[in-house]
């Protein structure tokens, strides 16, 4: 192999889950969550993953982050295979990538003092000079150094996804996978993180994988998109061309049901919407 | 309000089916929405857009009378068709206007829909509540027409599903059959698509739209999503801390905002323009909680253009309640 060692390899990674089973005498069904999935992630990319509910992308990010492990196929961290390693010989990846989620109010423990929050990494590394650390981190994601000494539920909802954002960072990790990180946030907000994240993606020179259902937001944060449906990914490319010119009838869907204010302004309707999502419209009466 | 009044932008009282004056919502003594005025005629829909916590849901509730124990409202809200006061009135006289003269989809259709009866059942319980189909076999049959109607496909075997057999997006297109069964005068929507996929969302929208169109419902449609609101409405009323802060035409209210709170909602929630450094546009901080709203205008705190001045209420500017702004430095350079 010539080719620089990449961030993140995912090669023909399916995953099965099975049900319970339904008859004695026949084996559970089984649901395929994820189907023969893979792409690479370049050392200080920003790659986003786009996709509806339902489309295999928490079940992607679970085996990323080593939370859960494919049924057949394999995950490469800097060259590592982690997808048959034990929990115990995952401490490096805990290290090296770290995650960002949805719904910071479900992710922070509401009893925790957010120093022990931001700290709590550090302490399952073994790290040292929390404190200083602490301080740091804060400052990075725009919070007071007076936050740490309160909880989550004191913070909005932008500044517990900073809180996160700090967390995350504490152990000084390559790779920052983020999953929704402003779907639940107002615009005014969702433009602060996305301006954080832009500029600590480029300031710490991570590599930066972004799940969203929005197109529009990975457009504006990443380079390279893959577009998931039903457990595969139908199409995958530069973001502005998968944006401008997608290939797959899927991607164009998505591209085109998106409200737009721009196209609103312009006389888009909802009905037009519904047209380009469906592909076709019923128009009796309601 | 003596001004010249354009019939198309500002339905005249008489003929509105919606008449909101003085509206007010408060919880002891903190005051959660102030002095909200909205006139909605036939057929008209009427965005209401603001981020979380700036009293949006709360004017909804005030209006529908479905507001917690403790909170209070005050003003007037009047429904054509209905005799008296929608404010003070009791919750009898209330149960007989809800479901029949207006009706609400809400965000969550899971908590919206009651998870131990068949879905045919919920939507045959709206008529038959309000008796607009005499007995249980015509209600039954009517049910199962109008989920044919929002799209559900096979809609027999539907009526017999319960809720959590359902799609979240089946789930809404039961919420808007029920919402539509009486065919309300007026219909409002806080946030029903936030809660669903994008290509779902369109779909819903779409069925939303077409419902109020060919019945000439009255809508008041509430979201923090601009694009939305620009897709389905005619008109908007942009809200912040618990005040309209500005009303008009969609597009010209989109595309010339006059109040400075408008004017970063709307360059925030663009993703396509950004500064030399990659940025987007943003407001600073974030909105206050009820109560600590700053005295005077209640932006004032947030706003690059705020002065002395701003420390005094200010007025409305405009022809009347559903066109103006309220803001001492506004946005463009002409004082219409």
């Amino acid at each position: 192999m010539s080719e620089p060692q990449a961030a993140i390899s995912v090669r023909d990674v399916t995953r099965n889950y099975l049900r319970s089973r339904t008859s004695l005498f026949r084996a559970a069904p089984s649901v395929h969550a994820l189907h023969r999935v893979s792409f690479d992630v370049q050392p200080g990319e920003r790659f986003g993953i786009v996709g509806e509910s339902g489309c295999g992308k928490s079940t992607l990010l679970r085996i990323l982050a080593g939370l859960d492990q494919p049924t057949s196929g394999a995950v490469l961290i800097d060259g590592t295979d982690i997808s048959r390693l034990a929990e115990r010989k995952l401490r490096f990846l805990r290290a090296r990538l770290q995650l960002v989620f949805q719904d910071p109010m479900s992710s922070l423990d509401p009893r925790m003092r957010v120093r022990d929050i931001i700290a709590e990494p550090l302490v399952a590394q073994g790290v040292g000079g929390r404190k200083e650390r602490v301080t740091e981190l804060l400052s990075a994601v725009g919070l007071q150094p007076d936050a740490a000494d309160r909880f989550p539920h004191q913070f909005s909802g932008g500044q517990r996804q900073r809180i996160s954002i700090a967390r995350a960072l504490a152990p000084r990790p390559g790779i920052l996978v983020a999953d929704e990180p402003v779907s639940a946030l107002d615009v005014s907000v969702r433009a602060q993180v996305l301006n954080l994240i832009t500029d600590l993606v480029q300031d710490l020179s991570l590599t930066l994988v972004f799940v969203s259902h929005d197109l529009s937001v990975v457009r504006h944060v990443c380079d390279r998109v893959a577009v998931m449906r039903d457990g595969q990914i139908v199409e995958t490319g530069p973001i502005q061309e998968v944006y401008e010119n997608p290939q797959h009838p899927y991607t164009r869907k998505l591209v085109s049901a998106v409200p737009n204010l721009r196209r609103a302004l312009a006389g888009t309707s909802a009905a037009d919407l519904a047209a380009a999502s469906a592909g076709f419209t019923r128009g009796e009466h309601v | 309000m003596t001004a010249v009044i354009d019939p198309v932008t500002s339905p005249d009282a008489e003929h509105a089916v919606l008449t909101v004056r003085g509206l007010g919502v408060t919880v002891r003594d903190v005051a959660l929405v102030r002095d909200v005025d909205l006139t909605i005629g036939p057929g008209e829909r009427v965005g209401l857009i603001g981020e979380s916590g700036s009293g949006k849901s709360m004017t909804a509730l005030g209006i529908m009378g479905l507001l917690p124990e403790d909170v209070t409202a005050t003003g007037s809200v009047r429904l054509t068709g209905v005799e008296h006061d929608l404010i003070g009135a009791d919750e009898r006289a209330l149960s007989r206007v809800r479901g029949r003269d207006v009706a609400m989809v809400f965000q969550e259709p899971m908590t919206a829909l009651n998870p131990t009866m068949r879905v045919g059942d919920q939507v045959a319980e709206a008529m038959l509540i309000h008796r607009t189909e005499p007995n249980r076999r015509a209600a039954q049959a009517s049910a199962v027409d109008r989920l044919d109607r929002v799209g559900l496909p096979d809609p027999i075997q539907a009526a017999r599903a319960y809720p959590h057999q359902l799609s979240g997006g089946q789930q809404q297109r039961v919420v808007v059959a029920i919402a539509l069964a009486n065919d309300p005068a007026l219909l409002v929507c806080d946030e029903p698509t936030t809660a669903l996929d994008v290509t779902v969302q369109a779909l819903v929208l779409d069925l939303i739209v077409r419902g109020v169109t060919a019945r000439n419902s009255a809508m008041l449609f509430i979201t923090h999503d601009l694009a939305v609101v620009a897709t389905v409405c005619q008109r908007v009323l942009v809200m912040y801390g618990g005040r309209v802060v500005e009303a008009g035409r969609v597009d010209q209210v989109f595309t010339r905002p006059r109040h400075r709170y408008t004017q970063g909602l709307i360059g925030a929630s663009d993703l396509e323009v950004v500064d030399s450094r990659g940025r987007l546009a943003t407001i600073a901080g974030s909105v206050p909680a009820a109560g600590s709203f700053p005295v005077g205008c209640v932006f004032r705190n947030r706003c690059n253009h705020s002065t002395e001045l701003c420390k005094i209420p200010p007025d409305w500017t405009g022809p009347d309640s559903a066109n103006g702004f309220a803001c001492h430095h506004p946005a463009g350079l002409s004082n219409v």
